[in-house]
């Protein structure tokens, strides 16, 4: 395994070893560059991962402090748990449920399609989906995506069947297991869905794909990448002339070290990216490194999302199999006759009772509550995940009081639903409600949304330079040789879980800065 | 389908600390005595047992699970008397608690909150103080204390882990067997 001299500037660091670093890692280390990934978590191998709500949350959480503030309801239930995210290598592909959908032609073209929305920032992207089918394509093989690449879908657990025999009777057309990148026979080394549940927990089998068994352990065969646990990236150093030379960071034992490179791609997830940016600020980016747009932290996205979860006469066991394989995609469009612009997913979902518990109503108690969780076993659920607007308001900044264990200013995020956001929520806790009931459901409960899992956009990709933090390769608009490579680089959300695209944009990325090095561009 | 058994397996520990260990458990479970169930709360060092005693109730009345008998609230609440012991703050936080609810059950109903006789009387005095601190970390415990013991899972029907056993694809992960036909 390769090990990199602190001052050896010839690197690429990528700070973050998640869908996108862990991606950006393998694929440049393949290509024969030599880099250096800063995780700021532990290694945790996935025997180690354990089929346990809160004592994984305690193995794997991102648990740092966070401030919040707005109007979602996430700022009151959980001030300190903005996200639901994780701290260790491989990021949050160890905690990801393995949806793995293509955004549609229109959702790269938010802006013309949906026009001018009072209060959404919306931008088009600076790329069409034509240009990213092909790397789509190597994504969802690199991935083994089901239903593509000839891999046949995963089979349906009680919760799925539950979500199909409701969406039929509904007459929904796009209902199957998913396109998920989790086997549904062994490949790539690594063996079939066992049904065990918990995908959320870090998958002990590894029939799902995370960058911890799949990008990494192929990157560090090449002796090109070196992966540090269990080091905080700080600060990012630049020259006189404005490029970036090096990257700062806390290690295990919190000293603070220097790793100089030649490239800096930021992958600390749609929260700490901007962060680092901001803490980075310094006489020439007074007001964050590359931040001349004002862009960075601001167009923060996290899905409108909420769920439903029904109880019926009988048995479900919907914690029994794949938590998430099961989709209806009929409500992915956009059909602005439905109130909003923008589409939405449904897909089984199901938790744990310690998170039924602790998510179904947060801060509820009484009769109506434990009359909830006492159908447990006889539940259904589904999550219900959509397109929401991007606002300049809602944002991650530099909190003004609270700092880390490294005195460095913690992240802040700010959040208020958009009205599209609401009308969504609504329509999809009344469709969501109906697919359940057309099978019998005795009741049914809308659940607000969980701490963020999809963090997005705020360091978001523009054609032109003041729209924005990054141009289409995600590279900064003001600094050449700093990229962004995780989902904060999206102009806007889609109506789909974002791995895939921010896997496919992370392979594109490779390539194009494994081209322009060559070219000595950078 | 597969079902779970969800009878209780529960060793009725709590109860027998400080009692004769040497007793068999089948033997105590069907001959619980008050003074035994009493028992639990007298082991409490910094909180009082009365103190204790009105916690389990309060516990009960936020989360009322009919089919839970009082064990697994006592294993919820009794880390507050260690926490007590440990942290004045939570010391009085958790005995004014006590106290001030107390108060205002006899301004209400001339008794202790453990005494009054009903849960929807219970429930009204509880929902004047959702709001305070007490309240709010009493509950905010009990969210994990109480629905995170793996002996109340299968009382709710929920299997825990599941990895050790193969996962389900052998164990019923796709035998459910009632819906009509798709």
């Amino acid at each position: 395994m390769a090990k990199f001299d602190l001052n050896d500037s010839s690197v690429v660091v990528i700070v973050g070893s998640g869908a996108g670093g862990g991606t950006l890692g393998n694929e440049l280390a393949q290509k024969g560059v030599k880099v250096v990934i800063l995780e700021a978590g532990p290694r945790i191998e996935n025997h180690d991962f354990v089929n346990d709500e809160w004592e994984s949350f305690s193995q794997l959480a991102w648990t740092d402090a966070r401030t919040t503030s707005g109007t979602w309801r996430v700022a009151k239930d959980f001030s300190g748990l903005p996200a639901w995210i994780v701290k260790a290598v491989g990021g949050s592909t160890t905690h990801w449920a393995g949806a793995s959908l293509r955004f549609d032609e229109h959702e790269f073209k938010v802006k013309s399609t949906y026009g001018n929305i009072p209060g959404a920032n919306l931008l088009d992207w600076p790329v069409t989906l034509a240009e990213m089918e092909p790397w789509y394509a190597k994504a969802e093989d690199k991935m083994g995506v089901t239903r593509t690449n000839g891999i046949p879908g995963l089979p349906g657990n009680n919760n799925f069947k539950v979500l199909e025999a409701g969406a039929k009777k509904l007459g929904y057309k796009t209902v199957h297991t998913g396109n998920m990148a989790i086997n549904s026979q062994p490949r790539d080394g690594r063996g079939s869905c066992q049904q065990i549940g918990f995908c959320f927990q870090g998958c002990k089998s590894g029939a799902k794909w995370s960058t911890l068994y799949t990008e990494i352990p192929k990157g560090e065969a090449t002796g090109n990448l070196e992966v540090r646990p269990d080091s905080m990236a700080v600060k990012i150093e630049h020259d006189a002339g404005g490029k970036v030379t090096g990257v700062v960071y806390a290690d295990g034992t919190g000293a603070m070290q220097r790793q100089k490179a030649r490239i800096v791609a930021v992958a600390g997830n749609s929260i700490e990216s901007p962060r680092l940016l901001l803490n980075s600020a310094s006489t020439m980016f007074p007001d964050g490194l590359g931040n001349s747009s004002g862009q960075v932290g601001r167009n923060y996205m996290r899905h409108m999302t909420g769920s439903v979860y029904a109880v019926f006469e009988k048995s479900v066991h919907m914690y029994r199999g794949t938590t998430m394989a099961g989709i209806i995609r009929d409500e992915a469009a956009n059909n602005p006759k439905r109130g909003f612009v923008g589409g939405y997913e449904m897909e089984t979902l199901s938790i744990g009772l310690p998170f039924m518990a602790a998510f179904l109503d947060p801060g509820a108690w009484g009769r109506s509550f434990t009359s909830a969780l006492d159908g447990y076993p006889r539940m259904a659920g589904m999550w219900l995940v959509g397109e929401d607007m991007p606002q300049e308001t809602n944002r991650i900044t530099l909190d003004p009081v609270v700092k880390d264990k490294h005195g460095q200013p913690v992240a802040s995020v700010h959040f208020d639903d958009h009205p599209n956001d609401l009308a969504m929520r609504a329509h999809a806790y009344k469709q969501g409600a109906a697919v359940y009931d057309a099978v019998g459901a005795t009741v049914t409960y809308p659940t607000p949304p969980y701490p963020s899992t999809h963090n997005l956009g705020t360091n978001r990709m523009s054609e032109k330079p003041r729209d924005g933090v990054v141009n289409k390769f995600g590279q900064s608009h003001d600094v050449k040789n700093l990229f962004v490579s995780d989902g904060s680089q999206f102009t806007s959300g889609a109506a789909c879980n974002p791995t895939l695209t921010i896997v496919a944009l992370a392979i594109r990325q490779a390539d194009y800065i494994a081209g322009a090095m060559q070219k000595r561009e950078i | 389908m597969r079902e779970v058994d969800r009878r209780s397996k529960h060793s009725r520990r709590v109860f027998l600390k400080g009692a004769a260990t040497a007793v068999p458990v089948v033997a105590v479970a069907t001959s619980v005595t008050v003074s035994i169930e009493d028992a639990w709360a007298d082991d409490a060092t910094a909180l009082s047992p009365a103190t204790m005693k009105t916690l389990l109730k309060v516990a009960r009345d936020i989360y009322p699970h009919d089919v839970l008998g009082d064990s697994y609230y006592i294993t919820a609440i009794k880390p507050w008397d260690g926490k007590a012991a440990k942290d004045p703050a939570v010391k009085s936080l958790i005995s004014d608690g006590i106290t001030r609810l107390d108060q205002n059950a006899r301004d209400r109903h001339k008794v202790a909150y453990a005494e009054v006789p009903w849960e929807a009387d219970r429930v009204v005095l509880l929902k004047e103080i959702e709001q305070n601190d007490f309240f709010q970390k009493v509950r905010g415990d009990l969210i994990v204390s109480l629905y995170n013991q793996k002996e109340v899972w299968p009382r709710f029907g929920y299997e825990g882990s599941s990895a050790e056993h193969g996962g389900y694809i052998n164990r019923g992960f796709a035998d459910i067997d009632w819906l009509p036909k798709a």
